[in-house]
């Protein structure tokens, strides 16, 4: 019988069989960030242990370092400093490369380890951090771990990892102009629900996703997490190939060509079969946008808030109502109905080039500006996406709407402790998650696209860019 | 790591689904670089009406009397969702809960959880509410007694236990307080042959300096 692509990779990483169907795995790469893994590092110190293979670990300041101009080791989360101190002193001593708050090279984790070629396709990759799945997007094997298990790695090179299910989401039609890869990771999450991908190993396919740039595979894989699901993966094409030609760490000459030879047989063979299979249309995908407290909470940018009477069971009714709450927001109402108070541009969802054009873009074909009252910020990714940007006069136009042009890192996708928007403020956001709280103290998230962001911060109420206008003729 | 054989002990019930880690412990809740100082801010967001000045939710199943001292959490489906801190299994812990026993959980949470001491138990929505239901009526003098050797919870002692499952090598970890790390290390040799065989096989993952 046929294998499936993760099937593949798991055969290429297995070192050997445990019992219950358990492996060593074998891990090419683990990266780590000040926030956790300082802890995995201070600890593999204090029990003496040492990194077996250093040059196959790697280090970024991301979490809690600040984005304002001018940062340094000092950060407005109180004790931040404590942690950039400790995480630059221990990848010093285990002398892991680190991309440190200066280097050119620093930003989100997840969003230069695929830029650096840290992350390749048929790789097995592992951090402390759930949105470590983005690196699917690639076809490598990518998946967040607690810090525990990022210290196994470092020091022995493998993790004990029960094998996963597999899943395929099989995508059928062609992504409208409008809609974007958010849009269909949140309407696959909406119909999924937020444990429909428990477990499992997804893997993303269909012509939708073929057509998909690199960058929009790694936005959709990157919430696979949101679906709770172990990993998604996106067969590497020759779009992946050119994407990683030349980075930094990829593999030249003879390597690269033996590499994209066995990157080329990363594809599911067509008898392969999963354990579970979705298939979704996205013909008619509208742009989607949240309106409550977990990712699952998402409805059509011009659809309506349910109503807890609709709840289909007495669980979903006490969810929706405590989400409800929360949000402020009234069953049957539109989203559109309360005015917005922020909007934030940036994580690893949505801050690479691709997302800063389609925004700015937006700006620019519009030439609107942000709505009075509206605090907006953009945050490139990395530096590399920073100056990309730059060069092309991005910060220009972001700056000239009204826009904060920051320093790279994950800034208010989380709150850390320093900086956040304030008590039930509004805010539209690219990032990835909207729990109570994610984004500070009583913060109101609505996550979207780039493009329904950047159109909402304008209006000054969450609307999607929808040029073409519907007609009640 | 502390082994993990048998607990009784008051049982706090917390019926909602898709708990995340942001919930058991926000991030602003993990001021340093360690694995303590956790437990007060378990639940922030649920347990302060304003967390900042620590001031109690009367609300909140862990501010109630009858709920005091407990060390087993009952949830319900896909517990510690979301982010993987493993502070979230850590704050737990320090606050004093040994025992989680759910519908179902999120694999980051659990893997992590088990590499801690901290027991895991999936039961049927139906085992759930019973068992709430039992605790509910009397919390502190109904405590669950979970015996990981027996896999098995007693309650009500005029009713049969509830067996549980859980994988024999998760069991015996959690019994014997195993350091996986320590465990990995006797496979070190098998782990460099592997690199030999792999290296011919795929010499562009091996980086040098
Ligand atoms: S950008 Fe947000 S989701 Fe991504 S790694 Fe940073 S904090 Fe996590």
């Amino acid at each position: 019988m046929g294998q499936t692509l993760f099937d593949k990779l798991w055969q290429v990483h297995e070192v050997e069989a445990l019992a219950e169907g358990q492996s060593l795995l074998y891990v090419d790469r683990i990266f780590l960030h000040e926030r956790t893994g300082s802890v995995a590092l201070n600890s593999l110190l204090d029990r003496n242990r040492s990194v077996r293979r250093r040059e196959h670990a790697f280090c970024t300041m991301d979490h809690i370092v600040d984005t304002l101009p001018g940062r340094g080791d000092e950060t407005l989360m109180p004790s931040g400093r404590d942690f950039i101190v400790a995480t630059r002193s221990a990848a010093q001593e285990m002398d892991i490369r680190l991309f440190d708050i200066q280097d050119p090279d620093q930003g989100i984790v997840h969003v230069i380890s695929p830029e650096l070629g840290i992350a390749l396709p048929g790789l097995s990759l592992i951090c402390p951090d759930s949105h470590t799945c983005t690196l699917g997007g690639l076809g490598a094997l990518a998946w967040g771990v607690g810090s525990t298990e990022a210290e196994h790695a470092l020091a022995t090179s493998t993790l004990r990892v029960a094998r996963p299910q597999t899943m395929r989401v099989h995508f059928s039609g062609t992504l409208p102009a409008q809609a974007t890869a958010k849009d269909l990771i949140l309407y696959t999450i909406r119909e999924l629900s937020a444990a429909g991908g428990a477990g499992c190993a997804i893997e993303f396919s269909g012509r939708a996703i073929e057509q998909l740039p690199v960058e929009s595979r790694l936005t959709l894989c990157n919430m696979s997490t949101e679906l709770s699901a172990f990993t998604g993966l996106i067969a590497p094409d020759e779009k992946t190939i050119e994407y990683c030609h030349g980075r930094r760490f990829a593999p030249e000459g003879d390597a690269w060509s033996q590499a994209i030879e066995h990157w080329r047989s990363l594809q599911t063979d067509p008898d392969a079969t999963f354990d579970f299979e979705h298939h979704l249309s996205v013909d008619n995908l509208k742009p989607q946008i949240s309106w409550g407290t977990s990712p699952q909470h998402c409805i059509d940018w011009d659809g309506s808030v349910p109503r807890i009477a609709d709840a289909p069971d007495d669980a979903s009714a006490a969810a929706w109502r405590q989400a409800q709450d929360y949000m402020g927001v009234t069953g049957g109402t539109r989203l559109s109905d309360y005015p917005l108070d922020a909007a934030f541009i940036g994580s690893c969802t949505n801050s690479r080039l691709s997302d800063l054009r389609l925004a700015a873009a937006f700006l620019n074909r519009t030439g609107q500006r942000v709505a009075k009252g509206v605090k907006a910020l953009c945050v490139p990714g990395s530096g590399q996406v920073k100056r990309a940007a730059e060069a092309e006069g991005l910060d220009e136009i972001f700056r000239g709407a009204g826009f904060e042009w920051r320093e790279p890192g994950c800034s208010m996708c989380f709150f850390a402790g320093g900086e956040s928007f304030g008590q039930e403020v509004r805010v539209a956001s690219t990032t990835n998650r909207n729990f109570e709280g994610r984004q500070g103290l009583g913060v109101r998230t609505h996550i979207a696209s780039p493009l329904t962001v950047v159109a909402s911060a304008c209006a000054g109420y969450l609307l999607a860019d929808t040029p073409v206008v519907d007609t009640a003729a | 790591m502390k082994p993990f054989i048998r607990h009784e002990g008051v049982a706090a019930v917390l019926p909602r689904d898709n708990i995340d880690t942001d919930a058991i412990i926000p991030s602003r809740e993990m001021r340093t670089v360690s694995r303590s100082g956790l437990a007060d801010g378990l639940f922030a967001p649920w347990r302060y009406t304003d967390p900042d000045a620590r001031a109690a939710d009367s609300d909140f199943v862990l501010n109630q009397a009858e709920f005091s001292g407990a060390s087993v959490l009952i949830a319900g489906h896909n517990f510690g969702c979301g982010s993987s801190r493993e502070h979230a299994v850590w704050a737990l812990m320090e606050y004093g809960f040994r025992v989680v026993l759910a519908t179902s959980f999120a694999t980051i949470f659990r893997n992590n959880a088990l590499r801690n001491g901290l027991l895991t138990i999936q039961l049927a929505p139906d085992q759930i509410d019973r068992i709430s239901a039992w605790v509910r009526r009397d919390p502190q003098a109904n405590q669950p007694r979970i015996d990981l050797e027996a896999c098995s919870i007693q309650t009500d002692p005029a009713a049969e236990a509830v067996p549980f499952q859980i994988e024999a090598n998760a069991r015996e970890m959690l019994l014997k307080g195993l350091d996986e790390i320590g465990l990995t290390e006797q496979s070190l040799d098998a782990i460099a042959a592997f690199e030999v065989r792999d290296r011919a096989l795929r010499p562009w993952v091996y980086l040098t300096g």
